[in-house]
């Protein structure tokens, strides 16, 4: 996590919340963001037991839609997923209305610019538009991106004025059927448009934890009062940054600069599922010459799970020793407060990837048994 | 036997020529949940102002300063099974090293109790 002096720090439309509920704020993507509540510990087991409340609004929700404007069914979808997948390797044209699907924007060597979220609209009437969430510290290269992908024939509008919030945990979904009745029959990594306080706003089933939950995107003067409704609700607690890191550590999922960067393939990150069957074949996607060579013989590297097997955690940049020889580098590592020992993430040499080969953590200048271990490390509660 | 105060949040408790080292009830809440402490073997020497140990938060790894120069006669083995000790009890039960004091002239310039309950006001 980047941390910075706390001017020149922009401020999301949950500040003042974040300070009334106690929570400790740092910089963060140029926001000024709670990094911590009640404490990492206690939130993290919170979120997995109950329902945590993240604010995201620091973010980079948009919408790309068709210049034509929207409303020209499959055909309007068919445009404007073309726009975008010459920017990602995912099959976004057979997204089904009210479908998310995870993907990556790619360079022309097939490294990773950042994670993302693409979303298709429900309804023929709102089709011809992509509702999109990138992450905030790389959210203005991403939409310099899209902008020129777009070529004029759709626009970019940004959304990150509004409050992105998430609902995650086991009782999430009890929370939010109570405020968005209906919700709590969608699918995992599908959403529906909902009018709240007299506001459109969008629910999604996802989030980045490995609990059931969702996000809600929804204009400020409308989500105050309802986060500060839902903040009543003795089963949801404020999350800082720190919980968010721990939990999504534990899930497996990767923190982009750290486990993602612009020298790591989709096939390095364990993320092949991300490229679908028609663009493996049709090979159109930046970097495809790299990413269908590493699919055909396998990649140089891999990202793994790593279990440190004694108690001290590794950190980010420990180097990663087999026999003496430095084979890779951890990208995420900490304390697993559910998992209640030390878990990590990094990436090791192809050929000692497999779970249960045993490595050296060099911690302290002093190397440490730890072994390769499948991720993730709890297991994940999405509502299939 | 006096306890002294380091601003690194680090105390110093001087019986004769010993002195137990630890770290303070305010750094350990500032450092939230401890997760993982490491500690010097007997007979390492330390060096006043050096990291010496080492403590981990779900979050973070930060560095223990030694408050005196001296040589380790023991170090609490117990946070190892239970770091979370450094939590409930960080100024008693929960110490990390005994030390033989090398030079009690390096205790001049620590603060007392009362010194260092007013420097953690002012933070």
């Amino acid at each position: 996590m980047s941390e910075a002096a706390t001017e020149n720090l922009k401020r999301t439309p949950l500040y003042a919340c974040h300070v009334k509920m106690g929570g400790k704020l740092v910089g963060f993507a140029g926001y000024e963001m709670p990094v911590q509540f009640e404490g990492v510990m206690p939130e993290h087991i919170w979120t997995r037991t109950q329902a945590g409340l993240f604010d995201v609004s620091h973010m980079g929700p948009c919408f790309l839609t068709l210049e034509a404007g929207i409303g020209g069914g499959e055909a309007a979808h068919a445009e404007i997923a073309a726009l975008i997948e010459q920017l990602v390797p995912s099959d976004i044209t057979s997204l089904k209305p009210g479908q998310a699907r995870l993907t990556v924007l790619l360079n022309e060597d097939g490294g990773i610019l950042d994670d993302l979220i693409i979303t298709r609209p429900l309804g023929d009437e709102a089709q011809g538009t992509l509702y999109i969430v990138v992450n905030g510290a790389m959210k203005e290269q991403d939409w310099g991106l899209f902008e020129t992908a777009l070529a004029g024939k759709a626009v970019l509008t940004r959304a990150d004025d509004r409050i992105l919030f998430a609902l995650q945990g086991p009782k999430a979904v009890d929370v939010m059927a109570d405020f968005f009745p209906g919700c709590e029959d969608l699918k995992f990594m599908h959403h529906m448009p909902f009018e709240m306080n007299g506001q459109r706003c969008i629910v999604s089933r996802c989030g980045y934890t490995g609990e059931d939950g969702f996000e809600v995107l929804i204009p400020a003067e409308a989500g105050l009062p309802l986060i500060e409704e839902m903040y009543t609700d003795e089963r949801v607690k404020p999350i800082g940054l720190g919980a968010r890191d721990s939990l999504r550590l534990e899930a497996g999922l990767c923190l982009y600069g750290h486990d993602l960067a612009p020298d790591i393939s989709p096939i390095e990150a364990d993320l092949a599922w991300v490229i679908q069957k028609r663009r493996r074949e049709a090979g159109d996607f930046p970097g495809a010459a790299r990413i269908l060579r590493e699919l055909k013989d396998g990649p140089a590297r891999k990202r793994v799970g790593i279990r440190p097997l004694e108690r001290a955690p590794a950190r980010e940049g420990t180097e990663i020793q087999l026999d003496g020889e430095i084979i890779g580098v951890i990208t995420s590592g900490g304390f697993g407060p559910t998992y209640d020992a030390p878990v990590a993430m990094g990436y090791v040499a192809a050929d000692h990837a497999a779970p249960g080969t045993k490595i050296d953590l060099i911690v302290r200048g002093k190397a440490r048994p730890a072994e390769v271990a499948a991720l993730p490390f709890v297991p994940q509660n999405y509502k299939r | 036997m006096t306890t002294y105060y380091t601003k690194d949040h680090e105390w110093v408790r001087v019986e004769g020529d010993t002195g137990t080292v630890g770290i303070t009830a305010y750094a350990a809440g500032q450092l939230g949940d401890v997760v993982y402490v490491e500690l010097p073997e007997t007979g390492a020497k330390i060096a006043k102002g050096a990291d010496f140990a080492v403590v981990e938060s779900v979050k973070a790894a930060s560095d223990v300063y030694a408050p005196i120069s001296g040589s380790i006669l023991e170090a609490n083995t117990a946070l190892s099974d239970a770091p979370e000790k450094v939590n409930e009890a960080a100024e008693s039960d929960a110490w990390f090293v005994r030390i033989q004091i090398a030079d009690k002239g390096e205790l001049d310039g620590l603060m007392d109790e009362t010194a260092y309950t007013a420097y953690c006001e002012g933070l």
